[in-house]
């Protein structure tokens, strides 16, 4: 037994993967059923989006189909450039160009839901504050130095990064074990008339629409797939059961 | 109708020795009537590689083996190919149950002896699947041509370059390239869909070959031949079909349930079976953060970073795979089965096997010096067992082995 454990434990080699990178702060509970955040995800993407950054191994069709969207209603609202809807959605502007402009290529984000997780791409965009050493005058803190303007300021506002020292609970500074220095506690404030033009929980609703599209745009058939999941297993919990007894008759006569 | 059929089966055995070796091989291949949960895997192989080949060739149909169309082919097979997404994860989860199935295949194997007198033939033709697997397994990985495939292909190949004198010139011939590129990615695609494949299934059939001439072990790591009946059948011993095939469907049907359990919700493995890197396309120019071999690597990639110096970690990894082919030799107690062997064993087995998983985690995690002294100390625990195992095997104290099998 102490060795089927073993074997067993060998299945699940390492736990959790370990991310790197600055900590992701929220938490982007999406849901993929949601087809209406879904579709404004789409909208808010092709917006503010899509100038820069491509998807381009998805389609127009497929994405209208997806998410319940009319082919009429995708190439009037949805279609920028006047492709046609079985075309892939390459709507960006010519890398070489935004390579001039930016310093870098903007990467595609068809598969982006894939590489960072959902989470991640939640914080990113709710974590641009304003600095202006910083070539677009924002950074960001999930990802530090990022070459990319916060394409939502509108939106949301103008952040800023307001500091203080850290305080246990009897009011004394805390200070760092090595360099002595005090801890600092962080935290992202959009001062009176910073205001964008959503207030705060229309803009968390706005960056979660956007995070739900690209990671359904990550993997298209995610829905059908655990839709398919459930009768594959429910069979073959059936055809278990099925051999179970099958074998057991057939080694009746075996001592 | 009967006699027809009857008629054509004489008509073919008087041809080519049909029923002959069916009956040898299937309906009259006695088989120990004790096999257990460890017994599943073998057949388990057969059923993944099955699985890898014919979804491997309804892969090939949309697939594009070029650095442009590589990464852009499997994107257009997950979206619009019918059905591409579901051949592409049951590539891909193949992938990684292959080397599950084929570890605890392996493990069975070191529990019960079956590599000992007369199985070393047997034996060597399964550890040469094994390497042809791997081979087969990284090859596999660069194809879809993401930012993992091209870097750790990258660290694998420049292994080579730690050979003295020729190592430059080995990984510029292995690559066929000075990078690698699109050269690379197309030897790689020919060897993986044609080349390996065909020694993997002519080994494959060796090692059933190799099997029924000397017949099954089992769990008592005795040999049922030795005690047969007036007619000359083992008394131990139940034919193949339709016993076994009974019990192996019974085992496919449980080992489906976990494999499309992963299949249909968890395809990733939660970035282990597809790391999160590898969704973005190979960059030259890009290094990711970290750069780690798939999860079936892990523990021989874990010795060659313990060692500080590259040449001798390159030595230590090969020999951690060569020492498994030598193994029959080194065990030299006459005793098979761990049932009836000495604590001093069972202990010496329990600790290569905890060896072998920490050196897995240590593998995928990036390396700091706590862990690399870790990492060396289970590379020494790793080789201990077979210098342990070489060296109390021979006067080992056992307990008395039963004339018949128990259960």
């Amino acid at each position: 037994m102490k060795k089927l454990l073993i074997a067993f434990a060998s299945l699940f080699p390492m736990m959790a993967i370990a991310a790197g990178g600055a900590p992701v702060p929220y938490k982007a509970n999406i849901d993929l059923h949601d087809k209406a955040s879904l579709e404004r995800g789409l909208d808010l993407f092709q917006k503010h989006c899509s100038g820069c950054h491509s998807t381009e191994y998805q389609r127009y069709e497929r994405v209208a189909n997806d998410l319940g969207i009319s082919i009429d209603d995708m190439r009037a609202k949805y279609i920028l450039d006047g492709a046609k809807p079985g075309e892939l959605m390459t709507n960006a502007i010519p890398g070489k160009e935004a390579a001039k402009w930016f310093g870098a290529t903007p990467p595609d984000l068809t598969l982006v839901g894939r590489v960072r997780g959902e989470d991640w791409l939640y914080s990113y965009l709710k974590t641009f504050y304003k600095d202006s050493s910083r070539p677009f005058g924002v950074n960001n803190t999930v990802f530090p130095s990022v070459g990319m303007p916060h394409v939502l300021q509108d939106l949301q506002g103008v952040q800023e990064q307001v500091c203080k020292e850290a305080k246990d609970e009897n009011g004394k500074v805390i200070t760092d074990d090595v360099t002595k220095e005090p801890k600092m506690i962080c935290e992202l404030v959009i001062p009176k008339g910073k205001e964008g033009s959503m207030t705060p929980e229309q803009y968390d609703q706005a960056v979660k629409d956007i995070t739900g599209f690209l990671v359904y745009s990550a993997e298209p058939v995610r829905l059908e797939r655990e839709a398919l999941g459930k009768y594959v297993l429910g069979f073959l919990f059936f055809l278990f059961v099925l051999s179970y007894f099958l074998k057991k008759e057939y080694w009746r006569d075996v001592h | 109708m009967m006699t027809m059929l009857k008629n054509l089966q004489g008509w073919i055995d008087a041809r080519i020795p049909m029923t002959a070796t069916y009956n040898r091989h299937v309906g009259q291949y006695a088989t120990p009537k004790n096999f257990n949960f460890w017994y599943f895997f073998g057949s388990l192989a057969l059923l993944v590689l099955v699985n890898q080949l014919l979804t491997g060739i309804w892969l090939t149909m949309n697939y594009v083996p070029s650095a442009e169309g590589a990464f852009a082919s499997v994107e257009y097979i997950m979206r619009d190919v019918e059905y591409g997404w579901l051949l592409r994860y049951m590539h891909s989860t193949g992938a990684s149950a292959f080397f599950i199935v084929v570890y605890l295949h392996m493990f069975r194997g070191v529990i019960y002896g079956s590599y000992q007198k007369p199985r070393e033939l047997l034996w060597l033709f399964g550890m040469l699947i094994f390497l042809v697997l791997m081979a087969e397994a990284f090859m596999g990985y660069l194809l879809p041509w993401g930012q993992m495939s091209f870097w750790g292909a990258q660290v694998i190949i420049s292994l080579f370059g730690a050979i003295p004198v020729i190592g430059d010139d080995i990984t510029l011939w292995i690559r066929g390239d000075y990078v690698i590129s699109g050269a690379t990615l197309n030897r790689f695609f020919a060897l993986h869909v044609i080349a390996l494949p065909l020694v993997l299934v002519v080994l494959v059939f060796l090692h059933l070959i190799a099997l029924h001439e000397v017949g099954s072990n089992n769990p008592d790591g005795i040999e049922i031949k030795k005690n047969k009946d007036e007619n000359g059948w083992p008394v131990d011993g139940i034919p193949f079909h339709p016993y076994y095939t009974v019990k192996d469907i019974m085992g496919v049907a449980g080992f489906l349930i976990a494999f499309c359990w992963v299949l249909f919700y968890l395809p990733d493995g939660g970035g282990y079976f597809l790391e999160r890197p590898n969704f973005e396309p190979a960059n030259p120019l890009k290094t990711p953060e970290h750069i780690a071999p798939v999860w079936y690597f892990t523990p021989f990639y874990a010795i060659l970073r313990a060692v500080p110096n590259k040449l001798g970690g390159v030595v230590m990894m090969g020999l951690s795979i060569a020492v498994l082919f030598v193994l029959p030799w080194l065990d030299r107690c006459k005793v098979k089965s761990v049932r009836y062997r000495s604590m001093f064993h069972k202990l010496n087995i329990g600790q290569f096997a905890v060896s072998f998983i920490i050196l897995g985690y240590l593998g995928a995690v990036p390396a700091t010096p706590e862990l690399t002294i870790a990492a060396r100390v289970f590379t020494i625990t790793y080789f201990a067992f077979f210098f342990f195992l070489w060296l109390y095997s021979k006067n080992e104290k056992t307990k008395p082995v039963p004339e018949r099998l128990t259960h």
